[in-house]
């Protein structure tokens, strides 16, 4: 070549610019791909979507009165992962309540395995809008739950309807999956036996 | 910079033969070939994965494959065909001509350009040695969504890395075409002086570096929940699995842009040309494509309206992508413009292009009535969709893609292809592959789910029919080989404008195009180029 063509001389720098500037903005965007779980759980947690509840008991946003004129149905589900050898089953299927007042049931657990099992019970509420009104001030689902071999236990859990959940919803589903800890579990077993 | 002349210059002085020409090259060109011919096999290989399905799919009950294994030829015929076939095809074209269109003398970064192509061998050996794994390869679908794809072998960790490799090649490539495009533009070669194909891979690479990390943020959090403990996805461990769907789709959704706006591109380059006519509408073109390309970010969510949102934001997705309709209209609407009242002739590239505007629509309505929320809760997850995705990608991208092929090669290898065979190809693709896709609507609407090796008895007439077109296509892809073979070999030779109507600077350069082209750039002002250069400005 006997000179060097315009483009190529009046570019290397800016070449190696735009590469500079696009390989961080790659960088940008693989932390972006990790940044959408956060906010995932923020949008959630904010619009109620996927039906997410609050991870502890509720202390703010009580109700003040109670609305009598509204009854409003609650049905229990209970669920477990197919790891988990327990048997889990809400006391009652449905509840019909007043929003506003507090009420309590129980779910019972039974460990069927010969050994001791930790397990996480995980709580969402149908339909999604709904789960900003549902607020529970005592749960089983807070902690992680151990259950010796054999054992049983009835688990209460405490709640209200917020009398500002919106007038066309009269049905709310509580719906509990319980989960084996794995870590937890192995934990216990090191410990049990030494 | 002075690295670059001085290895150019050299290579004017000695080429490399036999494995290390190829192995070492830096050459756009000879890249451009590489990309093709590995696209061109492992369209041949991710056919074989879907000839398979269709055999296993000609009767109902299970009778030639197991269903594991059918799963994981589902999964490895997306991956292989999206990400093996189509993309590399897009950017081996990308390779060739944008720096033959815009007058530059090579790509940009012209190390770092072998560097892309030679990764992708060896991520595809290492996505295909997981069918030959005791766990088998991926059979989660090409989505991978946990839990389910948590739940199968060790070979995860293979598919996840060979997905890290090409994405990481997709980026260097597409730094690679961004910073050619911007930066090596022969003078006077404005932006909105540029071709078509030019315009719309320069926002499809900018497409690529903003969502190929994404998808690779989400595989690895797919890698580190199943095998170091965390719980992104793991419900058990306060994770959501549905957080995937939206992370997934948001990388997702603009990939499905990606394989199509160089098909655009390629198709408002040659309807111009057998239409003896200037491209109706260029500027409102560029303002459709980087429409398109925005919108595509905001309407991710139109893959899951069946996990659950809230009304407002399904109706926000709903309209979104209903709005896509319109800078896809307006593309439609040029092309067809452009043919009107144009002395249009019916070589094979113009055919391909012809097939592409009306059975891409057929796609892009059908996409229209799967963006209807209460429509798709029916759709969703049936043969319907497999329908809509394989019009626009088989006879939308791949149509495109042949339709290039045809278009080019007199340039590539200085030959005509034999026309007569080039338009059997056509008709006989044309034909068969609607009698592949069409029958797949109603199986959709009937209720027969994707993704199963067996179904109810009443979906066999048109299964049978759908794996007698599946064959047939398939066959005719072999002729498709052999057209390309014969045409490298000889024939007739092509001249350097090669079709009367083809305007821009490729046309300018001897057939075949020598290694070296625009060492010093062309004059796009110069008389003699003006009639040659796209003159939209």
């Amino acid at each position: 070549m006997s000179e060097p063509s315009v483009q190529n001389s009046a570019g290397v720098g800016a070449r190696f610019r735009y590469v500079a500037r696009l390989s961080l903005f790659a960088v940008a965007m693989f932390g972006f791909g990790y940044l959408l779980v956060p906010l995932y759980d923020k949008f959630c947690e904010v619009t109620g979507i996927g039906g997410r509840t609050a991870a502890g008991p509720v202390t703010e946003y009580l109700p003040t009165e109670i609305d009598e004129s509204r009854l409003v149905t609650v049905h229990f589900d209970a669920n477990v992962n197919s790891s988990l050898p327990w048997a889990f089953t809400p006391a009652q299927k449905m509840m019909s309540v007043h929003p506003g007042q507090m009420y309590e049931t129980s779910y019972t657990a039974t460990n069927r395995s010969d050994q001791t099992v930790v397990a996480q019970a995980v709580p969402s509420v149908a339909p999604g809008q709904a789960a900003l009104y549902f607020n529970k001030t005592e749960c089983f689902c807070f902690t992680e739950q151990l259950l010796a071999p054999g054992e049983t236990r009835e688990m209460p859990v405490r709640f209200f309807v917020h009398p500002d959940l919106p007038p066309d919803t009269n049905l709310v589903t509580l719906s509990y999956i319980v989960y084996k800890n794995e870590d937890a579990t192995a934990r216990q077993i090191v410990a049990l036996n030494p | 910079m002075t690295d670059t002349t001085l290895a150019h210059s050299d290579s004017h002085d000695h080429h490399p033969t036999g494995l290390a020409r190829w192995l070492f090259t830096t050459n756009h060109k000879e890249i451009g070939t590489l990309y093709l011919v590995f696209s061109l096999v492992m369209f041949l290989v991710g056919g074989a994965m879907a000839l398979v399905i269709r055999a296993e799919l000609f009767a109902p009950g299970l009778h030639l494959v197991n269903p594991e294994f059918f799963n994981q030829m589902t999964t490895m015929h997306a991956l292989v065909m999206i990400f093996a076939a189509v993309m590399p095809a897009f950017v081996g074209l990308a390779n060739w001509m944008v720096p033959l269109m815009i007058g530059a003398p090579d790509m940009a970064l012209p190390r770092m350009n072998n560097w892309s192509f030679w990764i992708m061998p060896f991520a595809f050996t290492l996505l295909l040695s997981t069918l030959f794994m005791p766990s088998g390869g991926p059979a989660s679908g090409w989505t991978l969504y946990p839990p389910l794809s948590l739940q199968g072998g060790n070979s995860l960790a293979f598919v996840i890395l060979a997905i890290h490799l090409m994405g990481i090649s997709s980026i260097m490539g597409s730094i690679n075409i961004i910073a050619t495009i911007l930066n090596m533009r022969a003078p006077g070669m404005t932006l909105l002086r540029m071709p078509m194909f030019v315009w719309t891979w320069l926002i499809t690479a900018f497409l690529l570096i903003a969502v190929m990390p994404v998808l690779a943020g989400a595989v690895t959090m797919l890698l580190t929940d199943r095998f170091f403990g965390t719980s992104f996805f793991n419900a058990a461990g306060g994770g959501d699995p549905v957080l995937y769907q939206h992370i997934f789709w948001f990388f997702g959704h603009p990939e499905v842009y990606i394989m199509i706006l160089p098909a655009f591109g390629i198709v408002s380059e040659i309807i111009p040309t057998f239409s003896r006519k200037k491209l109706f509408g260029y500027t409102s073109m560029v303002y459709a494509t980087a429409s398109i390309a925005f919108l595509s970010f905001i309407v991710w969510a139109h893959h899951m309206f069946t996990v659950g949102m809230p009304l407002g934001a399904a109706l926000f997705f709903m309209y979104a992508t209903m709005v896509i309709a319109v800078p896809t209209g307006v593309k439609i609407f040029n092309w067809v413009s452009t043919m009107w009242r144009g002395s249009m002739t019916f070589e094979t590239p113009m055919l391909f292009a012809l097939g592409f505007v009306v059975l891409f629509t057929i796609g892009g309505l059908s996409g229209v009535m799967l963006a209807i929320v209460p429509a798709d809760f029916q759709y969703h997850d049936t043969y319907f969709v497999v329908a809509h995705f394989h019009y626009v990608l088989v006879t939308g991208a791949v149509f495109a893609i042949m339709a290039s092929v045809y278009y080019w090669i007199p340039k590539w290898t200085g030959n005509m292809y034999n026309e007569t065979l080039g338009k059997i190809h056509f008709w006989w693709s044309t034909f068969w592959v609607n009698v592949l896709f069409f029958p797949q609507h109603y199986l959709g609407l009937a209720g027969m789910p994707r993704r199963i090796p067996d179904y109810a008895i009443q979906f066999t007439e048109f299964n049978v029919i759908s794996s007698i077109g599946g064959f047939a296509f398939g066959l005719g892809q072999l002729l498709f080989v052999y057209i390309v073979w014969q045409c490298a070999r000889g024939g007739q030779k092509a001249t350097d404008g090669v079709w009367e109507g083809a305007r821009g600077l490729e046309w300018t350069v001897p057939s075949p195009a020598p290694l070296h082209t625009f060492d010093t750039p062309p004059d796009v002002d110069h008389p003699d180029y003006v009639a040659h250069t796209s003159g939209t400005s």
